[in-house]
């Protein structure tokens, strides 16, 4: 299969991007500066993100609408306010995760956003859910970037006036040279930021004159960075199939009030966890020193006992330090326990801790 | 002292006396983008020609450094574990890596010249 071009090509190749395939697309995964300064200009200024190759889910509907989505996903829909939006989950019977995600009411329905290596199949997944009953639409012609960091709300404020007036988790149509956009206060790297869903032609337009105004390009390698500072999970990695939403330590983003009734796909494991507890846990784990542990390192206790997993480790610029994020047995799951991480044949000292590793506070109004 | 030979392992040995110093070469570190780890053969170690002698590794991975003569670790540079992003800055000159009593000095004919290795590294990163 040939791999896809996001709209933003052309711009990525002129900004000097070195490209990967990811998710079946060529993407960059960096510029010239290189990952630390994306990173780190992402935190202290304002980074733009080309994620056009996630899915944009329309599901066109009214109450029919919420009363089926909320047998699927564990969110109180009925009472999400309009351009709100919430995290959230599509799960198998078992609770096992196929895609994190974020959903926002809309007035013609809602709009959901996937990660690109599962939308085909959650698209799959959720129209044979759904019983074919609601147009739904996996949008192509619609470019998807998000704008991150201290001074984006400034910057796009400038070029889409109005957009620093939303608060955080919530969203609205707005306009750029006549073209409807939808902006969300969101973004998956720990700072204040939007992401706007803009049709293609439009995009590489949009994106120059937010670098302009003094944003930059930042690639794939930093917002896996920025990301994991901030605690934030990556589908296939630290979240999948065997692993459920309480596994994950996403149990806030399940609703009490829907946990209460237990009628959507999977709550029947989700509930059983919930009061039982679970044998495995995901933990924030931090190495003494300046070993990087990765995907797949062994995580094993002061016994010399294998307890578990890393599943996303990295060097955070930001933290100045390695951090990295996984599965323990629940036991060893408390915060300063001291663990063991074999690097290269060595066990290297550890411990669990608190996520996120860089924590900045969003702007007012999280719902 | 020598011309500064190469590997095709992108590691730079510099020849003196019967002491080579060693580091990464500056197209290595464009390759690997910003390092953020390194790793360094104990002193007084032994390590073989085209063995592994360290690790560096960037925020996406971790990549091997090999050695491309034979010999006893005499020295290791502390400042670039300290400050993996010397590395970056400075490769070819003080963010050197060891420094090996060399075993067989005509190991190094098996190396490549300045020329030889530009070449080398255009082609293989084409």
């Amino acid at each position: 299969m040939e791999t896809k071009k996001t709209s933003l090509y052309q711009l990525h190749q002129d900004c000097n991007a070195k490209f990967v395939e990811f998710a079946g697309y060529q993407m960059p995964i960096q510029y010239s500066e290189g990952i630390v300064e994306e990173h780190k200009f992402t935190r202290n200024h304002s980074g733009i993100f080309d994620v056009s190759h996630m899915g944009q889910l329309f599901i066109y509907g009214g109450e029919d609408l919420i009363k089926d989505l909320e047998k699927i996903f564990p969110l109180d829909l009925k009472n999400l306010k309009l351009n709100h939006s919430k995290y959230s989950f599509l799960m198998d019977k078992d609770a096992g995760i196929h895609d994190d995600l974020i959903i926002t009411k809309t007035k013609e329905g809602f709009l959901i956003i996937l990660n690109a290596a599962c939308k085909d199949n959650d698209f799959k997944i959720l129209k044979e859910f759904l019983e074919d009953k609601y147009k739904m639409v996996l949008d192509e012609n619609r470019s998807l970037i998000a704008i991150q960091g201290p001074k984006s709300s400034e910057i796009l404020n400038d070029v889409i006036n109005g957009v620093k007036d939303l608060n955080f988790m919530s969203g609205n149509w707005f306009t750029f040279e006549n073209q409807k956009v939808y902006i969300t206060r969101s973004g998956y790297t720990g700072e204040d930021g939007f992401e706007i869903s803009i049709v293609n032609d439009f995009v590489d337009q949009l994106t120059r004159e937010l670098i302009n105004k003094g944003s930059k390009l930042i690639g794939l390698g930093a917002r896996d960075t920025l990301r994991l500072e901030a605690g934030l999970c990556l589908y296939g990695h630290d979240l999948d199939k065997d692993k459920t939403p309480v596994e994950a330590n996403l149990k806030w983003a399940i609703s009490k009030e829907r946990i209460s009734k237990g009628d959507f796909i999977g709550s029947d494991i989700i509930i059983k966890q919930l009061n039982d507890g679970v044998s495995k846990i995901r933990v924030g784990i931090k190495p003494e020193g300046r070993i990087i542990a990765r995907e797949k390192t062994k995580i094993f206790n002061q016994s010399d006992v294998h307890i578990g997993e890393i599943t996303s480790g990295t060097f955070g610029p930001s933290v100045n330090g390695p951090v990295a994020m996984g599965y323990v047995e629940n036991e060893f799951s408390k915060k300063n326990t001291k663990v063991f991480l074999e690097v290269r044949g060595k066990k290297h000292p550890a411990s669990i801790c608190s996520l996120p590793f860089y924590k900045k506070s969003y702007v007012k109004g999280v719902n | 002292m020598s011309e500064v030979k190469y590997s095709k392992e992108h590691e730079w040995i510099k020849l003196d006396g019967d002491v080579a110093t060693i580091g990464i070469t500056k197209h290595a570190t464009e390759m690997l983008g910003d390092i953020v780890f390194a790793e360094l053969p104990e002193k007084g170690s032994s390590v073989e020609k085209d063995g592994t002698a360290g690790v560096v590794e960037s925020t996406k991975a971790a990549s091997d450094v090999y050695t491309p003569v034979s010999g006893e670790v005499v020295d290791t540079n502390q400042a670039i574990v300290d400050d993996p992003s010397k590395i970056n800055q400075d490769p070819e000159d003080s963010a050197w890596f060891f420094k090996l009593k060399i075993k067989d000095p005509s190991e190094m004919d098996t190396l490549m010249n300045k020329d030889d290795y530009d070449k080398f590294a255009k082609e293989t990163s084409a």
